[in-house]
């Protein structure tokens, strides 16, 4: 590759003002706020604050509402990336063998990702809505008195739906694309090799689609414990009490709702760690991310 | 047993585009049958449809006593060997040479003896536990050859196995496959444009041309006796030179040129006569009356190629590089080596 010299040693961080800049005002500044004040009381009414030390991290950890938040939390993640990877890798599986109406096929699964997550809260809502959802209608033919937004179980079930089908399409675009780039001949040999087409897929297929598996699995993650709060806020109906919620949402209802800004501060750092851990795993792996040739 | 049969079999794409145009075949058992013709010909159309991995439009394909059409290539009792290997790059050496035995139900311990067996014959057996993104291309080559031999099949069939291997390689592996599969006996069906690959290889030749198989015969047959002059122009290198003539009575005459005096009987008027490089010579007399106009000579070092022209037709001759030459020579034509082909047909008109 050829090397491109600047003339000024200025010029590159120049150019890399803007994006320093945005870095530096909506994340690290925000992320330093947010250490701070966990380690303050602040006063309900604004007047000043008081410093506490690790209190508001001992209140949450024994705050048993902290824990059932906790635990949806990491249920609602594994449910929401447990299907959206398997649907959307069953889709992006069928898809790779049409041959007829392919584009047709492809554009109708990747629209929805267009939709972004308050969209389909709204969308899940109005579907699951308690009078006149048609899936408050069908569980209902089947006998299941399906209440989304007042009974806890409803509203989660509800939570994971939507959140899968907004999650599905960009999965299989990856899954589509990780499946086209195995080589065909490699395919064709295990087909000389191997009668069954199923075992084929276990045997030959998903160990080679495992890298972009374990990429998608890091980013659904990611997807379900934090850019489901749209999602969380409408299917909600604003009335967090009686139903479930993820911690990031926790941390919003309890700072702004609750004007718990130190507990909600604590929270959020809480939330920063797992998001470091996370990207630990995800830069460990790329790291040594198998390439296969 | 290993004998295919291949009766009128056609391939149609979508959009009516026929690329293999009903061909028949017999290929006996311990056969190596080499497919050979330009690119985009059909032969890897042909081969695929032997392996079952592309559908049969028409005709029928039997292996062994078994019509196949239908049958799934796992069923088929074949082996094939791709251009770029296709080995499982996620599993082992040991591996991949296993995971067609193990998807067949061979007890454990046959799949032991063979993959030993296999690797012992390849010379694979330091590189068992390796991923084949730890080879070289001769080694991935040998571990492909190697998945094929495993199980032993009914035949192999090789889609240009040899053509990302570097000139010397691709020589000795050449001769490798050659003793393996006459070792083993097995049937080979083997794909190349590489007409010199074709010649060694091969028992029996079959030489395609958009789609047709123009013709089948040993490589001393097709080389000696080509059935056209596509044959002609596509077996030998340096091409056998091609030149339009007239023959009336024993006269063959190239322009205002008499070439040769020996016409075979039943051959009169327009045709194309066709010459081997090495079949042309410089004449002993200066009187021998064909004249040829060098343009250029490329030296091989074993022998030098003359390039020039008579009465305005383009030759080539084959010649002992110490010969001593001028900016014309005249030159002999072996009476006894001319081929004769019809100029409009192009096919073989003497014996
Ligand atoms: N899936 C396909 N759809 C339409 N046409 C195809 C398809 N596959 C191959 N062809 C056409 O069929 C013809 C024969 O292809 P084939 O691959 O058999 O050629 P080949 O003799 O193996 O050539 P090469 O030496 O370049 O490998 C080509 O003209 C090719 O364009
Ligand atoms: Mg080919």
């Amino acid at each position: 590759m050829k090397r491109v010299q600047f003339q000024s040693r200025w010029v590159p961080y120049v150019l890399l003002l803007p994006q320093l800049t945005i870095v530096c005002l909506f994340f690290l500044w925000p992320a330093g706020e947010a250490i701070r004040s966990s380690f303050y009381l602040e006063d309900p009414f604004g007047f000043g604050s008081t410093f506490v030390g690790l209190d508001n991290f001992k209140t949450i950890l024994s705050d048993p509402e902290y824990f059932k938040a906790a635990a949806f939390t990491a249920v609602f993640t594994f449910l929401v990336a447990f299907f959206a990877l398997s649907l959307s890798l069953l889709l992006a599986v069928k898809a790779d063998k049409v041959v007829k109406g392919a584009t047709v096929y492809k554009t109708l699964i990747i629209w929805v990702y267009a939709v972004a997550p308050p969209v389909t809260g709204l969308i899940g809502a109005m579907l699951f809505d308690v009078n006149i959802g048609p899936f408050t209608h069908l569980a209902h033919d089947f006998g299941w008195d399906m209440r989304v937004g007042v009974n806890y179980y409803d509203t989660a079930f509800a939570m994971v739906v939507a959140a899968v089908w907004n999650q599905i399409p960009i999965n299989f675009i990856y899954f589509l694309s990780g499946l086209q780039s195995i080589p065909k001949a490699v395919q064709e040999a295990a087909s000389i090799d191997c009668r069954s087409s199923f075992k084929r897929f276990w045997t030959v297929t998903f160990p080679l689609l495992a890298p972009t598996g374990f990429f998608m699995l890091v980013i659904n993650i990611t997807y379900a414990m934090f850019d489901t709060f749209g999602l969380v806020d409408v299917m909600t109906k604003n009335e967090p009490a009686n139903n479930p919620v993820t911690l990031v949402y926790k941390v919003y209802a309890d700072g702004f709702r609750g004007n718990d800004l130190g507990g909600s501060s604590a929270q959020s750092v809480v939330l920063m760690i797992v998001v470091f851990a996370l990207t630990i795993v995800q830069f460990r792996f790329v790291e040594r991310r198998v390439h296969y040739n | 047993m290993g004998r295919i049969h291949l009766e009128a079999v056609r391939k149609t794409y979508a959009g009516n585009l026929e690329v293999v145009k009903g061909v028949d075949l017999d290929i006996a058992d311990g056969e190596f049958i080499v497919l050979v013709g330009p690119s985009g010909c059909g032969k890897s159309t042909l081969l695929r449809m032997i392996a079952g991995l592309e559908t049969i439009t028409s005709g029928t394909i039997t292996i062994g006593e078994r019509v196949v059409n239908k049958l799934d290539p796992a069923d088929r009792n074949i082996a094939m060997v791709f251009q770029n290997y296709a080995l499982y790059p996620h599993m082992s050496v040991y591996e991949n040479l296993a995971y067609g035995l193990r998807n067949h139900g061979t007890p454990k311990s046959e799949i032991e003896a063979r993959v030993q067996e296999a690797a012992r014959m390849l010379q694979l057996e330091p590189y068992l536990t390796r991923k084949p993104r730890a080879l070289s291309g001769g080694q991935r080559q040998r571990v492909a050859m190697g998945r094929a031999i495993v199980r032993k099949p009914d035949a192999f069939l090789f889609d240009e196995p040899l053509s990302n291997l570097d000139a010397k390689l691709r020589v000795s592996m050449r001769g490798e496959i050659r003793q393996l599969q006459r070792r083993l006996g097995t049937t080979a069906v083997y794909v190349t444009h590489d007409q010199l690959e074709a010649m060694t290889l091969a028992d029996r030749l079959v030489v395609l041309n958009g789609g047709q198989i123009e013709q089948i015969g040993t490589p001393l047959e097709v080389y000696h006796a080509p059935a056209s002059t596509f044959v002609a122009g596509f077996i030998g290198s340096p091409a056998m030179n091609l030149l339009p003539a007239e023959v009336s009575g024993q006269d063959i005459r190239v322009g205002q040129t008499r070439v040769a005096s020996c016409a075979p009987e039943g051959i009169a008027g327009a045709v194309t006569l066709g010459v081997r490089p090495e079949d042309v010579t410089l004449a002993r007399d200066a009187s021998s009356g064909v004249s040829l106009k060098i343009s250029y000579i490329e030296e091989l070092g074993a022998q030098r190629l003359v390039h020039g022209t008579v009465e305005g037709q383009q030759l080539t001759m084959a010649i002992s590089p110490s010969e001593p030459l001028s900016d014309t020579v005249e030159i002999a034509i072996a009476s006894d080596k001319l081929h004769f082909f019809g100029s409009d047909s192009g096919a073989r008109l003497n014996r």
